[in-house]
């Protein structure tokens, strides 16, 4: 195994990268694997629009170093639909307009994921909670509660 | 992508020269029926600026092919306001077809004739109309069309779903397509076509679900900043540290000893590039650039005396009776003085292009809401003919006013002609708060009087930087004067140490926030209920009617302010639009801290088109709103921007939520108004007004602060 090698689990398939460990999971995501769904939106984990989840925790992968993810299972927005059939959060957020411009949105996604994977049935107080560092400027949040609560809601 | 038929990705149109007619134009447009239509009045405007050699007699058009779809041609763009699917909506009806046939190519200066840009609330209220009566004349060609091929009269046949069949027998039938096939008809849209009224409405006037949500939730969607042509360089650009810096010396050899880095020092632009844009990164800190700095002129504290100070001779704009006559009549005088410091417009996406130079062509995929306008301003600042640039818009990640001007897209068309290679310039965050166009620092006086019967006798406004939308009176005001010193656009000469702009609405959340906290304090000093105050006021019957609206949807029970229930009430009218908000604070003695806890959105829009669509703007305004009313303003000092990133520049967040409810108050006898801005007008006033019914104390200054409401509780 060479030095640079990087193995992980990439939206439920192993993937191995010879890749520098220092650089950071947003722009190989981004750059050497051409998955772009993940967005950069401030570079200083301050606005949530790269967040993915790894090994079930949403991160900011701005700040999430190589090195950091080996052996981990990582999962990005394009991980929540591998075959066409969008995930029930995806559905939600189209269906109740939990979106404007778009950008926010995977890294929403993403980490709504993660808050219900560890709270499948979050208050709204929790919602509003979890979801406080992930930043909307055409300021859908009220759609985007409503879609997160849809989908944790006892059917 | 074919669960996606929002956004159309078309091949181009052969390479048009300079002097591109009409017929020529028409020639490459491939067969079918087309409609070609002028839909936008600031585009008759600026019809002797143009350069760029498509015919200039219409601005849109839509052609139905011969497999029956409908392609709607248009320069506007998509930044989240939702025209995908509203000017779908409009199309599909007027030719009754179902909105799934509906394409729209948008915002590609190689395909879509010229337009000025995507602001200002104006595609609904000004496209709409248009492209409503080139659908209507479509379906009117496809009739007479259906009447020879099924040979019978056309009043005796019906048009339902892309289909025209004899309305006694259903199945006597011919498709859209089958009539467009092998046909070349073009029209030019002479405004006599019918459109629908809306009784008739069949897909307009109903909620629809945003047409780019699949390809946005699934993270296919694509900005400027996801296009990867192979070889693309990303770029990072040297920048001055202060606005009103020079670059004294700079050298880069250390950067350019990494391996990969391509280093670019020319013209005034010094630039590293590398496939990796964290490796550019280093890059650029590498280099040591020695700059003279001005020292500061002034700092967000003292703007405002500067302002006043440079101000000179005011603009009149409306003007009627006589102040001093209305200073007589006067039984209370009232001074106020308002002000907002700079506002960023704070995209999540920041400015991104990316610019590729192949046979003589450069092209830029850029995040902006004025292609045509940035295409000429590429080809100017390259040296390149304007046909031989092409902008093609993808998703915008966000606009507000600040994605018009497009220097990232310069940088990178300049970069690319450089290098050779495609060149990505993605902005950092701090990148966008220093070359943003800020809105405007500005402030509002008012002086004004209640006569003895507690009417409005004296208006006396003058607002500097901000111009004067929304600033129109609507109370029914014997001596009203309106005079604006400076705005966006037609700045007073060193009014400003960087550039300025249009930020959602411009101008008017000042303007509002000063009128409706002066009404509203002259409401309390009359000690009448501030709804009631504003009632006797004005007769303006649409106003009467959004504050009603409100009123029966908030529970507004009458009592004189302060009243301790942290309850408010502001009004507006934007983009032909008339808004009332109410809301319910309360605020926290110790910290000054604020709360919203509700707001009610009444609001008379015209005709509406997709009313899901109206109220997902109202919302976001309301929503977006409590961020120039309660935290966003951007620090300097001199040239020196000190906000750099979202820890201190805090825009509106989930803990921040109020609970907010929309009511649109029908008006079918207007034509649809603007919608993606009118709602975020009074929001400071709202809740300035919610704050002094809580503790009796005004605030004059946007955003209201918890320090600042500390200090006038004091």
């Amino acid at each position: 195994m060479r030095e640079n090698s990087i193995s992980f689990r990439l939206n439920g398939k192993p993937i191995r990268l010879d890749v520098d460990g220092d650089r950071t999971l947003l722009w190989v995501l981004r750059t050497d694997l051409g998955l772009t769904g993940t967005k950069f939106g401030c570079g200083e984990s301050l606005c949530g629009a790269c967040t993915v989840v790894v090994s079930k925790e949403a991160v900011r992968s701005c700040q999430v170093p190589m090195k950091a993810v080996r052996g981990k299972d990582v999962t990005t927005i394009e991980g929540l639909a591998p075959n066409g059939k969008l995930h029930p959060l995806q559905e939600a957020f189209a269906d109740t307009g939990g979106l404007q411009c778009g950008f926010c949105t995977p890294g929403m996604i993403m980490n709504a994921y993660a808050l219900l994977l560890k709270t499948p049935k979050p208050t709204r107080s929790q919602i509003r909670a979890g979801m406080d560092d992930n930043l909307c400027r055409c300021a859908a949040h009220h759609r985007i509660v409503q879609a997160i609560e849809r989908v944790s809601a006892p059917a | 992508m074919t669960d996606d038929p929002s956004v159309v990705v078309a091949p181009p149109l052969p390479s048009a020269g300079s002097s591109l007619h009409r017929r020529d134009f028409v020639r490459l447009l491939g067969g079918g029926i087309i409609v070609l239509f002028n839909a936008d009045l600031s585009d008759l405007l600026g019809q002797e600026t143009r350069t760029r050699g498509y015919p200039t007699d219409f601005n849109a058009y839509l052609r139905i092919a011969g497999d029956g779809r409908v392609t709607i041609y248009s320069g506007k763009i998509e930044m989240g306001q939702g025209i995908v699917t509203s000017l779908a909506q409009m199309a599909a009806d007027e030719l009754a077809v179902s909105l799934n046939s509906i394409d729209m190519v948008m915002g590609d200066t190689a395909l879509c004739p010229f337009d000025n840009g995507t602001y200002g609330s104006m595609s609904t209220r000004f496209f709409g109309p248009a492209l409503r009566a080139a659908a209507a004349e479509a379906k009117a060609v496809l009739l007479t069309l259906a009447s020879e091929h099924l040979k019978t009269p056309p009043d005796t046949l019906s048009v339902e779903d892309g289909m025209v069949f004899l309305t006694s027998d259903r199945k006597t039938r011919v498709t859209f397509g089958q009539l467009a096939k092998g046909q070349k008809i073009v029209r030019t849209l002479d405004g006599k076509a019918v459109t629908k009224s809306v009784p008739e409405f069949r897909v307009m006037g109903r909620p629809e679900k945003r047409r780019d949500a699949r390809a946005k939730v699934t993270g296919r969607a694509q900005f400027a900043g996801d296009i990867r042509p192979p070889g693309m360089l990303f770029a990072k650009v040297l920048r001055l540290p202060a606005h009103g810096a020079a670059l004294k010396s700079v050298d880069t050899s250390a950067a350019a000893r990494l391996p990969g880095v391509v280093v670019v020092n020319e013209g005034g632009m010094v630039a590293v590039l590398h496939t990796d844009p964290e490796a550019a990164e280093k890059a650029l800190a590498l280099i040591h650039a020695d700059f003279d700095v001005p020292g500061p002129a002034f700092d967000d504290k003292t703007v405002f005396a500067h302002l006043l100070s440079v101000a000179g001779e005011g603009e009149e704009r409306e003007k009627k009776g006589d102040l001093a006559e209305g200073e007589k009549r006067s039984v209370s005088l009232f001074e106020g003085k308002y002000v907002n410091g700079y506002g960023a417009h704070a995209p999540i996406e920041t400015h991104t292009a990316l610019a590729r130079l192949e046979g003589g062509t450069m092209t830029v995929w850029s995040s902006t809401q004025t292609p045509f306008p940035s295409q000429q301003a590429i080809a100017q600042a390259i040296g390149f003919a304007v046909e031989n640039v092409r902008v093609i818009t993808p998703f915008v990640g966000g606009g507000f006013g600040g994605k018009s001007a497009g220097l990232q897209a310069i940088e990178a068309a300049k970069l690319a002609k450089l290098t050779g290679k495609p060149v990505q310039v993605c902005w950092s965050r701090a990148e966008e708060f220093f070359l943003d166009s800020f809105r405007p620092a500005a402030v509002v006086r008012i002086r004004s009087g209640l006569d003895g019967a507690g009417r409005i006798c004296l208006w006396d406004y003058q607002v500097y930087a901000a111009g004067s939308r929304s600033s129109e009176q609507f109370y029914d005001v014997p001596n009203n004067l309106i005079r604006t010193y400076g705005r966006w656009g037609s700045e007073i000469p060193k009014m400003h140490l960087f550039a300025t702009g249009p930020w959602r609405a411009p101008g008017a959340n000042l303007n509002v926030f000063a009128r409706e906290s002066q009404i509203d304090a002259m409401a309390a000093k009359a000690k009448v209920d501030p709804l009631e105050f504003r009632l006797n006021n004005t007769s303006d019957k649409r106003m009467r009617r959004v504050l009603e609206a409100a009123a029966g949807r908030f529970g507004w029970k009458k009592a004189v302010a302060p009243s301790s229930r942290g309850v408010g009430v502001a009004c507006g009218i934007d983009a032909g639009t008339y808004v009332a908000l109410m809301a319910e604070v309360s605020v926290d003695a110790a910290t000054g801290s604020v709360k919203v806890g509700r707001i009610v959105c009444a609001q008379d829009m015209g005709v509406v088109i997709n009313p899901d669509g109206a109220k997902m703007q109202m919302e976001g305004c309301v929503m977006m709103g409590l961020g120039y009313t309660l935290s966003e303003e951007v620090r300097f000092n001199g040239g020196r921007i000190l906000t750099r990133n979202f820890d201190t520049y805090e825009v509106p967040r989930f803990s921040g939520m109020p609970e907010i409810e929309t009511v649109l108050v029908k008006n079918d006898e207007l034509t649809p108004q603007g919608g993606g801005e009118p709602a975020i007008v009074p929001v400071g006033a709202v809740v300035a007004n919610a704050i002094f019914d809580a503790t009796g104390a005004r605030l004059f200054q946007m955003p209201m602060t918890a320090e600042r409401v500390k200090e006038a509780l004091k």
